[in-house]
């Protein structure tokens, strides 16, 4: 309980409880553990009582013997607040929602895909309801195709509005919608097409039962109880947005929200909801093998070990190459085995010095860097060149909640209790708070922002450093220069007026200045008293945990190559294709000679290996990342592989073992050693429990209770059950067997409780609706402020942009789907990836004599790009945009120079 | 008997223009009312005990008392008078705004004054398009002689006025849903509190009034509270109450009478009694959303409380009555299909239960009824009671529904018995 | 501003006259949806998509609205809409006679169009004018104390 909290207390069916005073009703039961029913009410949405599940008598003192029925989820819980929930008036009415909610449901549970983990399943027989009256047809409707993640199936809706309500409400979405009337009503979209939010996979977890489910599930249905599951970090940008990722038949299935109170939240966006399909590719590498130019011998593990041992460790200089998508354990094992000076983080210089600047801001500077969860609290958001929508796609869904705060404030001090959301709403009147924006071109988030700038890379640093100065003008004036409204000064004027501004910038255009002028920014406001933030968003999952390990780079590991000093190379879960131009992918594997990869799927620089060791992804793998707030957090793996794929670290301490006999024992072992060696690691350890934790003597099982195909699973091959496999790196084991209660917080495998099968089991997890998981949030944070700020403000040695006669600066735009490595590689994902384009001023264009959709011809460096043009107003003339990490585009290094030709 | 709301409106139709209205005092109300402060206003018309006319006859002072009034009060503030009078049955608005709509407009700009709003809105149901009309023209007419606008009749008041003409649900009658359609959005309710006088339109202080409700204003401060009090016969509230009745009776008709009049004396005075070879059973005394009342009944007064004694409402007073030809299962069927249809949808006792209770009746109704569903019907009139819902739709759809039950049993019966309507 | 196809120019007009009454753009969805049905006598898709751009919002968003309400059409209506009262004291009096008679009379029942689109015969709630049922609207007209007669009659002015 946070000190300075009011208690009240209350009285549940006549039994006394204490509570925070003034907290909503339903969630006080539901946080005591009750078995109370509803649907439209959600932990993160809040109240708005349309569908009426949740009542209770409630008597006005000790003495009202008759008392009233109300809706427990709008009303508050007070001192004296009185109510029963057993009371038989209140049994039968909620029995009799259901009842009326079931006049139109189709009684489908055991062919739809929502069985099993049905809220309005759960609720159903929570309620008693179980008999059916009804003698009259159902009504029916049509269903609409709504795109690759969502299955749209009308004729289940229970109208609980939680749908509209999250999708344009919560997550700004425009496309979907409540239509008609009575007993009519439609949640659809005004013509069948892709739901374009990012966020629309969270319809799967917020719809109470099956209207809006799993499209790429369906794909490849499995029944929710046999599905095996991990708790797990997505790996598709650097948030670290905690997921349930589950297994059946040696495939992933699909992925949930794992609820982390100080992270995602109840959400995740739909890269790391449906962008695991890559880890089911044809393209996965499942065994080692040895290659040529024209041939490639499977190896067993075995022969793998041994010819490793044989044709690479004989050799002298053996450098490795670090990943940012590959976990710190096996970065770490990697630089074990080929020692510190051999050892280069697996990006270029321009990226991984800006990274390292990040990481000596949020350790030395003096502002803290907010959780994601915690960036909701911020009443003031200035952004500084960061897409955040495309390049940290959650980030923009907290930004969105931040926005509300300040017109909120408004509304509470009308007395509008915070958990009532649509009156909040109402009065709000879609307000939004200071949101400024200062970026390249039009984002997305610009419909919520106070204003958008858009600028050239090194002028919108150079603005930032006018805010600062602009910060320092008015905190010293009497009462500032309230008149100027240029938008340096209105953007001064709001971050000094909050209570708590919040600056956010990131790597994104590879501009130091940028990042360096967004501290300052947060620096001059902490020097003002303001209880100020600042987030960068960071390239991938890993990169500040990789960068924490290691200074060098891949340019470093290349101009050593060149130079001679390389007679073997092993590249740990990197496509060097992807980072670089690939003349120089080319010349370094050349100037290596020698090459050892383990890698998740087929790539250009598996091409050019003699040895391919089978690295797990995330999904067959345990590891730690370290998110782009210095949160390390753990990600087991899901289920034990028929084959030979297995974590990078795991691979990399067994050719330790045969070089040289060093073997570590385990996961546990890893962590232990890369602690002793770097102790600002230190606190990895205590990320999660180790391998040897028990509850008594079980471990947490990956499968539920409910599992049930087990023993039939194999039965085609051999009647008698295979002994399950063992996980030696874990306290979680394979199986059903196991502690049946709530694991420690950083070891949940899956949500359910009795009575409680879908995603709303959270509450059960919690010590409080909404608040942090039993025994806390997972994660450990690495990076604190120092009070003294080592770091002390940059100057400014920028220069303003000038564009050049004939040449255009290209800088990358981001696309949610598309720029990231590994995710497009997914079917349902890659549908969503726009063809590719560049970007230029429409009067660019025209002096070109081009218009939308020519052809031209981008030369730079040595090389040629043919690509249609599109105009986009807003981005500065002399500045091109080109999509990162697209096929066609794939290893720019970015910015660049480059000449455009009509074609 | 005085009629000071109907008193002027011309017997063939026409509406009153603004000169004919100033002719008869119009608009004296309000320049006495703009020499007084705003709280003297409110203070007159809480002393007068005008109590709404919408339907719930909650105290129109007291409700006004809630906006904030001061100086850091939220604007601008809004004032709406509620003609969407969709409740079937009822048609007494109608009359007032095609008769004589400055009245109306003249009431609303009193209160206005009152509270201080800035800008009104007439939201006038779709189907009044004659009233529209009329409404359009003494709006502008207002403007022109200086009622409407800046500086109102030389006062340092202003005053911006609206017509909205709806596009069809009876949920816009309910006040915090109109302020949904105002802004444009769908008709559902809204959550109460926070209230419209501290969160309405767009987010911003309200006051929603019935028409009839501001027809009143402007005499209240014209004569006196202690002349309007004396206008009741009931203790009830003050003032006349606008009466109707339809069905089969020789005269049905609106009738502006001193609140607390009598039930029989409604129906066979005022309305003439019942039509030649129909004999009554029952009525409802105010609207689609009232419960029944029979026989014992004809001598309740109708006011809020002694309708309410009854085991009733007096609604908005208009009465339907039923007669022996009349099946009083179609009848109930005929609301509830009306109930279920206009639902908006929003909470799930309505949305469903009642296209359920609508498809029971139709059933029973059509001779496939069948006994449980009797016991299912009381079951909806629990499960749909007032609270239980969001707002009061279903409850008023209830109301109908749980007296048929009690008073009419055995219709049902001969209905389910008989496998057909007896009346057929 | 945004071209328009569908709606007419006027209408457009008549829309962003309202502009200046309103908070916002959106507060004037519905009177614009009536605007439109004004001059078009229906909101076709298209329709509905030019409005979306004219009040900065969304196709859906608009079609929520416009849906919700018993007087937009979403699909093509006769040339005369006649709008039958359904409601508590018409039936007491007899409207389903009427309702039967125009029936019979122009062969559509409720929520259909004549073939040679002349009428769209549509119920409607309560018209607030009991004392005088059973009554209809046929356009703007409102038509009271029907009998079989007096419809052929009224129907006969409406070509
Ligand atoms: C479903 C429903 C429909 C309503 N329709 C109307 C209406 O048409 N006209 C009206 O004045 N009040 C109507 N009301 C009542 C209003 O919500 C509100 O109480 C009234 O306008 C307040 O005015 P008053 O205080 O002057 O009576 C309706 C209420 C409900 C629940
Ligand atoms: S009772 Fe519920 S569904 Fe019915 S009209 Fe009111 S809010 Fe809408
Ligand atoms: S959860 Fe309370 S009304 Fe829906």
């Amino acid at each position: 309980m946070p000190l300075g909290l009011i208690m009240a207390k209350i009285f549940v069916d006549n039994i006394e409880y204490e509570v925070p005073d003034g907290k909503n009703l339903l969630e006080v039961c539901l946080s005591l553990g009750f078995n109370l029913t509803y649907f439209c009410w959600h932990p993160a949405m809040h109240s708005v009582g349309a569908c009426r599940q949740c009542g209770v008598i409630n008597f006005k003192d000790e003495n009202d013997k008759r008392g009233r029925l109300v809706m427990s989820c709008m009303q508050a819980a007070t001192n004296g607040t009185r109510i029963s929930i057993e009371d038989p008036r209140a049994r039968a009415f909620r029995a009799g929602n259901i009842e009326a909610l079931m006049l139109n449901h189709p009684h489908d549970c055991p062919v739809c895909d929502e069985g099993g983990e049905c809220h309005l399943q759960d609720m159903t027989v929570m309620s008693g309801h179980n008999y059916r009256r009804n003698t009259f047809k159902k009504r029916t409707h049509y269903n609409q195709y709504l795109g690759p993640f969502i299955n749209h199936e009308m004729n289940r809706c229970i109208q609980c509005y939680r749908c509209v309500r999250f999708y344009n409400d919560y997550a700004g979405g425009k496309d979907l919608a409540v239509f008609a009337a009575h007993d009519d009503v439609y949640f659809g979209r005004q013509e069948e097409g892709v739901l374009e939010n990012e966020f629309s996979g969270n319809l799967v977890e917020v719809c109470p039962t099956g209207v809006f489910t799993d499209k790429v599930l369906r794909k490849h249905y499995t029944r929710k109880w046999d599905l095996t599951s991990a708790p797990s970090v997505c790996h598709q940008c650097s948030l670290g947005c905690n997921i349930l990722t589950s297994e059946r038949y040696g495939g992933i299935r699909r992925i949930l929200t794992r609820y982390n109170g100080d992270v995602n939240g109840y959400f995740i966006c739909d890269r790391g909801r449906f962008g695991y399909e890559y880890t089911n590719s044809d393209q996965r590498i499942k065994q080692p093998s040895k290659n040529t130019d024209n041939s490639s011998q499977p190896l067993s593990t075995e022969d793998a070990l041994h010819d490793v041992k044989d044709s690479i460790f004989s050799k002298k200089n053996i450098i490795g190459i670090g990943s940012p998508r590959a976990s710190l354990e096996s970065n770490f094992m990697l630089k074990e085995l080929v020692g510190e000076n051999n050892f280069y983080g697996g990006i270029p210089k321009r990226e991984s010095d800006l990274v390292h600047r990040v990481i000596s801001i949020l350790h030395q500077g003096k502002v803290k860097t907010p959780s994601l969860k915690e960036v909701e609290s911020y009443d003031a958001i200035l952004i500084l060149g960061e897409d955040v929508t495309n390049t940290a796609p959650m980030l923009a869904l907290a930004v969105r909640q931040a926005a509300k705060n300040q017109p909120r404030e408004k509304a509470y001090a009308l007395r509008i209790p915070q958990w009532d959301d649509a009156a909040v709403r109402e009065s709000v009147q879609g307000q939004t708070g200071p949101v400024y924006l200062l970026t390249t071109h039009h984002t997305k988030l610009d419909e919520i922002a106070t204003k958008a700038e858009y600028a050239a890379p090194d002028d919108i640093a150079i603005t930032g450093f006018e805010i600062v100065q602009q910060i320092t003008r008015l905190s010293q004036s009497a009462n500032g220069d309230e008149s100027s409204q240029s938008f340096t000064a209105s953007v001064a004027r709001d971050l000094l007026k909050a209570k708590k501004p919040l600056i956010i910038s990131g790597t994104s255009l590879y501009n130091t200045a940028i990042i360096q002028a967004a501290a300052n920014i947060a620096y001059s406001l902490k020097d003002n008293g303001k209880d100020a933030g600042l987030v960068y968003a960071v390239p991938e999952v890993n990169s500040m945990g990789m960068s924490m390990l290691e200074q060098k780079n891949l340019d470093d590991a290349i101009g050593r190559a060149k130079e001679g000093g390389v007679d073997a190379v092993i590249i740990a879960e990197n496509d060097l294709y992807f980072r670089v131009d690939r003349d120089i992918a080319n010349d370094f594997l050349k100037n290596c000679h020698h090459v050892l990869v383990l890698e998740n799927l087929q790539n250009e620089t598996t091409t050019k290996a003699d040895y391919i060791l089978p690295a797990g992804t995330f999904a067959e793998s345990t590891g730690t990342v370290v998110n782009n707030e210095g949160r390390a957090q753990r990600f087991y793996q899901v289920y034990k592989p028929s084959n030979e794929m297995r974590s990078s670290w795991d691979w990399l301490n067994e050719i330790r073992n045969s070089i040289s006999g060093v073997h570590a024992e385990n996961f546990d072992a890893v962590v232990d050693e890369m602690i002793k060696k770097y102790p600002e690691l230190a606190k990895v350890k205590s990320v999660a429990p180790d391998a040897n934790f028990r509850k008594g003597t079980q471990k947490i099982p990956r499968e539920t209770a409910r599992y049930s195909g087990r023993t039939a699973m194999l039965a085609n091959i051999n009647v008698s059950e295979p002994k399950p496999p063992v996980d030696k790196d874990s306290p979680l084991s394979f199986t059903m067997e196991g502690y049946q209660g709530v694991p420690p917080s950083p070891d949940v495998p899956f949500f359910w409780s009795p009575g409680w099968n879908s995603v709303q089991s959270i509450n059960r997890y919690q010590t409080e609706v909404g608040g942090a998981l039993h025994g806390g949030n997972p994660g450990v944070r690495l990076l604190e402020p120092s009070n003294e700020n080592k770091s002390g403000y940059f100057n400014q040695s920028t220069e303003k942009f000038s564009r050049r006669e004939g040449e255009w600066l290209v800088i990358p735009f981001y696309h949610i789907y598309g720029s990231d490595e590994l995710s497009v590689k997914g079917p349902a994902l890659a549908e969503r990836i726009p063809p590719v384009y560049i970007a230029m001023n429409g009067k660019d264009l025209e002096k070109g004599n081009l218009k939308d959709g020519d052809h031209i011809e981008i030369t730079f460096n040595q090389n040629k790009l043919s690509i249609s043009v599109k105009s986009e107003n807003t981005l500065p003339e002399g500045i091109a945009g080109l999509p990162k990490g697209f096929k066609e585009t794939t290893g720019i290094e970015f910015p660049f120079w480059g000449r455009i030709r009509k074609v | 008997m005085e009629q000071p709301l109907t008193q002027h409106i011309k017997k063939d139709g026409s509406v009153l223009s603004l000169k004919e209205y100033e002719a008869v005092g119009g608009y004296q109300g309000l320049k006495k009312a703009l020499k007084m402060t705003p709280k003297e206003v409110m203070q007159m018309v809480k002393d007068s005990n005008l109590r709404g006319r919408g339907g719930a006859g909650f105290p129109t002072g007291m409700k006004w008392s809630f906006v904030p009034m001061d100086d850091h009060a939220p604007h601008p503030k809004y004032i709406v008078a509620n003609g969407d009078e969709m409740e079937p049955g009822t048609f007494k608005d109608r009359v007032l705004v095609e008769g004589n709509p400055h009245q109306l407009i003249e009431g609303m700009i009193i209160s206005a004054y009152a509270i201080q709003a800035d800008i009104s809105y007439i939201f006038l149901r779709w189907a009044y398009h004659e009233a529209a009309k009329r409404v359009e023209v003494a709006i502008h007419e207002a403007y022109q002689a200086g009622y409407l606008g800046e500086r109102i009749a030389g006062s340092d008041f202003h005053l911006e006025m609206h017509l909205h003409t709806s596009v069809g649900r009876y949920m816009c009658g309910e006040e915090t849903a109109l302020l949904n359609a105002l802004e444009g959005k769908r008709a559902n309710p809204r959550s109460k509190p926070p209230f419209p006088q501290v969160s309405g339109l767009f987010g911003k202080p309200t006051i929603v009034n019935n028409v009839e409700t501001f027809n009143n204003i402007p005499h209240i401060i014209d004569k006196g509270t202690e002349w309007y009090q004396a206008l009741s016969k009931s203790p009830d509230g003050g003032g006349t109450k606008l009466y109707g009745v339809s069905g089969h009776v020789k005269k049905p008709a609106i009738w502006e009478l001193p609140l607390g009049v009598s039930l029989r004396e409604l129906i066979e005075e005022h309305a003439g009694g019942m039509m030649d070879g129909y004999k009554f059973r029952a009525a409802l005394p105010g609207g689609a959303s009232t419960d029944f009342l029979t026989e014992e009944h004809l001598d309740v007064a109708m006011d809020f409380t002694n309708v309410m004694k009854a085991g009733s409402r007096m609604g908005t007073g208009t009465v339907i009555v039923l007669d022996d030809k009349t099946c009083p299962v179609g009848m109930v069927l005929n609301l509830e299909k009306f109930f279920a249809q206009e639902s908006c949808g929003w909470c799930t006792p309505c949305r469903e239960g009642l296209p359920w209770t609508a498809k029971i009746l139709d059933a029973i109704e059509n001779g496939r009824g069948m006994m449980n569903q009797l016991d299912i019907l009381s079951f909806e009139t629990v499960y749909m009671a007032p609270g239980n819902t969001f707002c009061a739709l279903a409850p008023g759809a209830m109301e109908p529904l749980q007296s048929a039950l009690k008073y009419f049993r055995e219709d049902f019966e001969r209905h389910i018995k008989e496998h057909k309507c007896p009346w057929d | 501003m945004a071209e328009t196809k569908v709606i007419p120019d006027k209408a457009v007009k008549e829309i962003t006259a309202l502009f200046h009454h309103v908070p916002k753009k959106s507060a004037t969805c519905i009177e614009a949806l009536k605007i439109i049905q004004n001059h078009n006598r229906w909101v076709s898709d298209d329709a509905v998509k030019e409005l979306a751009v004219l009040l900065e919002m969304s196709p859906d968003e608009i079609d929520g609205v416009a849906t919700f309400y018993n007087i937009i059409f979403r699909q093509p209506v006769g040339r005369h809409i006649i709008h039958l009262c359904n409601s508590v004291s018409c039936y007491i009096l007899g409207y389903e006679k009427i309702e039967d008679h125009i029936k019979n009379k122009l062969k559509v029942g409720f929520g259909e169009t004549t073939p040679d689109g002349r009428f769209t015969f549509l119920p409607i709630p309560c018209l607030g004018t009991c004392d005088h049922g059973p009554a209809m609207i046929i356009d703007e007209d409102l038509h009271r104390d029907l009998t079989a007669e007096k419809v052929d009659e009224i129907l006969e002015k409406y070509q």
